[in-house]
């Protein structure tokens, strides 16, 4: 079961606004983490706790195909995201590299910045503690179920060239 | 099936494919930059295989931040380059680089018919060629250079048919951007967008580079074009040392696409009245006509990218300078996308007319376009750009302001140091 608090964002939060460009000249996960979404959210990284959850609205992690992207929100803390929707090559990122994502249509406009959630991945369970409501997501196709399984793509690939 | 789903089935060894599905896909290029590399390779090195699937069809291409412009690019640049020859694949050092998207097609590594994966978003770039091209992240693409293969769903397709004559200064960036700014940022979100009608027909490979090169800013996995006459001389031209170049020749244009293909949706547009079109800050899809943008006074003009950074772009710009200057108050910055759109364009003239015109002439770089170096902004000063995103801080400063647009506004904005109609100097 993850636990923390909502950082709500709008639309289209493209991976530029995630970590910025200029600090793509580094791939550590902590570094990165230091900028995460500072151009949109200044003090993000400072502010945020163990387990916190970003809550976007749609088309999150637009743009650029930067893996940094989810690897700076992993490291930042964030357990997970929830967004009404998702931009596919940030979805796929994601998922390689183990950065759980919910997609929950229209019941993200319920949350609101500072509300407490609770998120069972295995039963796809979205709980608002502050506001006392819960809802269920879509499971992920079996493919993707295999890959998160593994625990990322590269040992899920690991997994399959050993047979 | 559409142009996507029979190259996708093709690549699966199916008869048939249906979208939703999910595909193991063999793949014929594998691309990453000195951004994205280093840690395609780091994870690579995790997967324990000692050497990629097939050295002719992986490269690497030092085009973000190089030349290198910090002392930490220049260790992913090193990083990459110990790799590349550890490995023996395809490279390009800095003096025969260019901008990955404008290199590879020119350097004939991309054919009709072929599934390409990048670790660059303008990936689907290649779907001029009637590739299917997309962008993915670090990790997928360590996997498809140890094995050549990479899962995919099968994506819907929009059709979108461009219906009527060009009009004059309106091209391929224009065409794109309307689409965008019609059907919004996600679009096309997940899917595979086809373009067709006699606009596309009439349009250069140049100007259908730029409009396949901006399908990921509708969202799209994928944007394809069906191959033509000028398509199949393009590939004769650039693509005669490629070993699959004469399958693609006997075949011809015969059209992939079934008589039974099912879209998602389809679009139709007359272009016959559209004019040139501008992307406001800070969303590709917040776009305007000329005519109606009003008073904007520019700092910086850009001419250049993976997206308008070829042989035509800097031709409509020199034809445009020619015996005129870049306003006083201005910056222009010129990139070729490559050393050989720069070449030729040194020998037909046009850097001669940029230089005297007042602009900078640089090496190939992406370097301003996502904020890296050559051309980054202050805070509060705008910027019109032939690139293709306007997000917030993406050429620098939060606070500056991005607009995009084709290279015949470009320069004619340059000139007048305010966002300008190039009709100004007809």
């Amino acid at each position: 079961m993850l636990q923390g608090i909502a950082h709500k964002f709008g639309a289209n939060v493209d991976t530029d606004a995630i970590i910025p460009a200029r600090y793509l000249n580094m791939i550590e996960p902590e570094e990165l983490a230091k900028h995460c979404m500072e151009d949109i959210s200044l003090g993000f990284a400072g502010k945020v706790k163990q387990g916190d959850i970003i809550v976007a609205t749609t088309n999150f992690g637009c743009g650029s195909s930067r893996e940094h992207a989810p690897l700076a929100i992993k490291a930042s803390g964030v357990s997970c995201v929830i967004a009404q929707s998702f931009a596919r090559i940030f979805f796929r990122n994601a998922i390689n590299i183990g950065l759980p994502l919910l997609e929950c249509g229209e019941m993200v406009k319920e949350i609101e910045d500072g509300d407490i959630l609770e998120v069972d991945l295995a039963e796809g369970m979205i709980s608002n503690v502050t506001k006392g409501r819960s809802f269920k997501v879509a499971a992920y196709p079996e493919f993707m179920r295999e890959i998160v399984a593994s625990g990322g793509l590269i040992k899920h690939t690991k997994k399959k060239l050993a047979c | 099936m559409t142009l996507a789903e029979s190259i996708l089935a093709a690549h699966s060894g199916r008869e048939e494919v249906h979208p939703g599905e999910f595909v193991d896909v063999s793949v014929d290029l594998v691309l990453s930059n000195d951004v994205t590399a280093p840690l395609a390779i780091q994870e690579f090195e995790k997967l324990g295989v000692p050497r990629v699937f097939d050295t002719g069809k992986v490269v690497m291409v030092p085009d973000h931040f190089c030349p290198n412009k910090d002392i930490r690019s220049a260790e992913q640049a090193k990083l990459m380059r110990e790799f590349v020859r550890k490995q023996g694949i395809g490279y390009f050092e800095v003096g025969r680089m260019g901008i990955e998207h404008v290199l590879l097609p020119e350097q004939g590594f991309v054919l009709p018919e072929q599934v390409v994966v990048g670790a660059d978003s303008h990936t689907c770039t290649y779907g001029a060629l009637g590739a299917f091209a997309t962008g993915m992240g670090s990790t997928d693409i360590a996997v498809a250079m140890a094995t050549g293969k990479i899962w995919m769903k099968i994506p819907e397709t929009i059709k979108f048919v461009y219906r009527g004559q060009l009009p004059e200064w309106v091209g391929g960036k224009d065409l794109i951007l309307y689409t965008i700014g019609q059907i919004g940022v996600d679009g096309a979100l997940y899917s595979a967008m086809e373009f067709e009608g006699e606009a596309i027909s009439e349009l250069t490979m140049d100007g259908r580079f730029t409009m396949a090169n901006m399908a990921i800013e509708a969202g799209a996995k994928a944007g394809i074009f069906s191959v033509d006459e000028k398509t199949l001389e393009y590939v004769r031209e650039h693509a005669s040392q490629n070993k699959g170049v004469h399958g693609v020749l006997q075949k011809g244009h015969e059209r992939q696409i079934s008589g039974n293909a099912r879209y998602a949706d389809v679009i139709e547009y007359d272009v016959s009245v559209m004019e040139p079109q501008v992307a406001l800050p800070h969303l590709p899809s917040n776009v305007k006509p000329i005519s109606q943008i009003g008073d904007v006074k520019l700092d910086q003009v850009v001419i250049g990218s993976c997206t308008n950074g070829r042989h035509e772009d800097l031709k409509i710009a020199a034809g445009i300078f020619k015996g005129r200057q870049v306003h006083p108050d201005l910056r222009c910055i010129i990139i070729p996308g490559s050393q050989q759109v720069y070449l030729r364009a040194l020998r037909e003239g046009f850097i001669e007319t940029f230089i005297e015109a007042g602009a900078v002439v640089s090496t190939p770089t992406c370097g301003p376009c996502l904020g890296g170096h050559m051309g980054v902004l202050a805070a509060g000063e705008r910027c019109l750009s032939t690139t293709n995103r306007n997000f917030v801080g993406r050429m620098g400063s939060t606070t500056a302001e991005i607009y995009l647009a084709g290279p015949a506004v470009a320069t004619a904005s340059a000139i007048e140091g305010r966002i300008a109609s190039p009709e100004v100097f007809v």
